[in-house]
């Protein structure tokens, strides 16, 4: 056996040299997915395009697409409205929940905990959905909505946004904490060891030294909630019209595209304009994604060189 | 009391209740999926596959979605598999350090990652037109293999990544070849964080439904043949759930109970894994 390989080596530098080619192979394929992805997707919104000016497609209202009419901006401004609602939400929760685990926590807590904020990030969107109307809805028609003098299904934004808060939780906590570690512990001992009380080091030293990292953790869980479908969908009452409160529906532009896959051709231009839909939110979430991408590797960027 | 101590006291009470506020809500979400779906789970559930007149409160069970499940996100974790083992090997083995191609590669992953399933869906459902299929098994599998290639490959990139390079430079010291080394020593030291990574892309393929919406379709038959529409429990979840019969909504929640208990155990497995395998690791 090993006189064999020795006795034909080069046998095993033509596997080497030619697997060094397949995976080459594999590795460039895999870079191009994202390129066809936007590709076929633009592709199959040129229909759409041709039909109505870009710009008449983003800012217009009417959403009638047995005549033709395709206006996003319902479906745009429902999408802002939720995603907003749940940022303001998830923000300060996210960001005092990491805080505490890294700075104050003991280590076995931190240790107790990282698995749960695991599992609520594999727990399926449409468990959160049925959550959602389970507990969310009834909370908001029955409590929050006569607390506020407001009459309300519960099917509305502040369902939405609550639901996709906490499923922003796990990306947001999980990132931020893994850029607060970062902060070295020279910097914190430098500003104790001036008499700074624990929260002034976090809030002076700690938060300005982590606050780009932070800013990407954000942006990473907006744009988690900003392409969230189905849990959405379930609980925001999907009505075309431009929300006017808290406390009415709304139709997110996913919520749009999960939904009427079924009547996609049964009218021209629709399915062309669902596909449209579609590149409209790769590219925001894209957008988003690039953006924290390069503040996080920014402070990491030798995370993407060194092997 | 001086103001600074009373801000470091308001300030830790906000941080230990927001603390408590994220584990609650895993627990009343969790509470609430039991409690609901305990009462209509039977054993015939999941044995049997629908009967006539399932959807409106007659005989039957849901192991066509289960059984849709498991088949489908398993021939797209190996699909999936198949792209990003060469590809983490190549980023790890193959590539000159401070390669432009190797960080632009991860960057992409990376940025894939955060594309939303439905955009997945849509993508899959254009390939699907594309080579003239219908809604199938086949297509799922594509589907989400598309969809959990990110995650699998930069977690097991993660993990490859923490080989240490005298291990390989050992390897290499004894005339080894980078595909020696990297299936005979990277791999095997790395096999704990792989089997993870797997079982991480796994159970985020099982859980997600907008991805099949389009392609996937549905049935009440056994899935038996990769090009025949298969039933998937969270679009089983979904399409009873929206049933206005008390009867049908429930087993929507016993199915949403059993797919969380799937994902659960995903979760507990892949964590006894990562403690068993690493006995025969090199540190």
């Amino acid at each position: 056996m090993i006189k064999d390989r020795i006795s034909y080596p080069g046998k095993r530098l033509f596997a080497d040299q030619s697997s060094e080619k397949f995976l080459h192979l594999f590795v460039i394929l895999s870079g191009l997915i994202l390129i066809l992805m936007m590709g076929a997707l633009f592709y199959r919104s040129i229909p759409v395009l041709r039909l109505q000016p870009l710009y008449s497609l983003l800012f217009s209202q009417g959403w009638h697409p047995s005549r033709g009419e395709f206006g996003f901006l319902p479906f745009i401004a429902g999408s802002l409205w939720v995603t907003g609602v749940a940022m303001f939400i998830a923000m300060p929760v996210c960001l005092l929940t990491s805080i505490y685990l890294v700075e104050y926590s003991s280590k076995s807590l931190r240790e107790w905990i990282s698995p749960f904020i695991d599992i609520l990030a594999g727990i399926p969107s449409v468990v959160y959905g049925i959550w959602g109307i389970l507990i969310v809805v009834p909370f908001i028609k029955d409590y929050l909505g006569p607390l506020c003098g407001v009459s309300s299904s519960g099917y509305s934004v502040l369902a939405g946004g609550m639901v996709l808060a906490i499923m922003t939780f796990p990306v947001i906590i999980h990132i931020s904490v893994e850029v607060l570690k970062t902060v070295p512990y020279e910097l914190k001992s430098a500003s104790l060891a001036l008499g700074a009380t624990k929260w002034q080091t976090v809030k002076n030293v700690v938060m300005r030294r982590a606050m780009p990292g932070i800013v990407a953790a954000m942006v990473l869980g907006l744009s988690r909630a900003f392409g969230e479908s189905i849990a959405v969908l379930m609980v925001v009452g999907n009505f075309a019209r431009i929300p006017k409160s808290l406390f009415s529906p709304a139709y997110p532009l996913p919520a749009l595209i999960a939904n009427n896959y079924g009547e996609m051709f049964s009218i021209p231009q629709y399915d062309s304009a669902l596909l449209f839909a579609s590149l409209l939110l790769l590219l925001v979430v894209l957008y988003f994604n690039i953006v924290s991408r390069m503040i996080l590797s920014g402070i990491k960027w030798s995370d993407y060189y060194y092997a | 009391m001086h103001k600074h101590a009373i801000e470091e006291i308001i300030f830790k009470i906000l941080m230990i209740s927001s603390c408590l506020l994220v584990i609650s809500v895993l627990f009343l979400i969790l509470g609430t999926i039991v409690c609901k779906g305990l009462p209509y789970l039977n054993w015939s559930m999941i044995t049997q596959a629908p009967k006539s007149g399932y959807y409106l409160g007659h005989e039957g069970g849901i192991l066509n979605s289960i059984l849709g499940s498991l088949y489908l996100t398993g021939g797209a974790t190996i699909l999936a598999f198949m792209m990003s083992l060469p590809v983490t090997l190549y980023l790890n083995v193959y590539a000159k350090k401070k390669s432009i191609l190797v960080s632009m590669v991860r960057f992409s992953f990376d940025v894939l990652w955060g594309v939303p399933s439905i955009v997945y869906g849509a993508f899959g459902f254009m390939l699907m037109l594309f080579f003239g299929m219908k809604a199938s098994l086949l297509a799922g599998i594509i589907t989400v293999a598309f969809l959990i290639l990110p995650i699998m490959t930069r977690s097991m990139d993660e993990v490859i990544r923490m080989v240490p390079p005298p291990l390989l430079e050992a390897s290499y010291a004894l005339g080894a070849t980078r595909l020696e080394t990297a299936l005979k020593v990277v791999v095997r030291q790395a096999l704990p964080g792989i089997s993870t990574a797997v079982l991480i892309a796994f159970g985020r393929g099982i859980g997600d439904a907008a991805s099949l919406i389009f392609t996937a379709g549905f049935t009440d038959s056994l899935p038996n043949s990769l090009f025949q529409p298969v039933a998937t429990l969270p679009l089983t979840i979904f399409f009873q759930f929206s049933s206005p019969l008390a009867q049908v909504q429930g087993r929507a929640y016993a199915a949403a109970l059993i797919l969380t208990v799937i994902i659960l155990v995903i979760s507990i497995v892949s964590r006894f894994l990562t403690k068993q395998f690493t006995r025969n690791i090199v540190r």
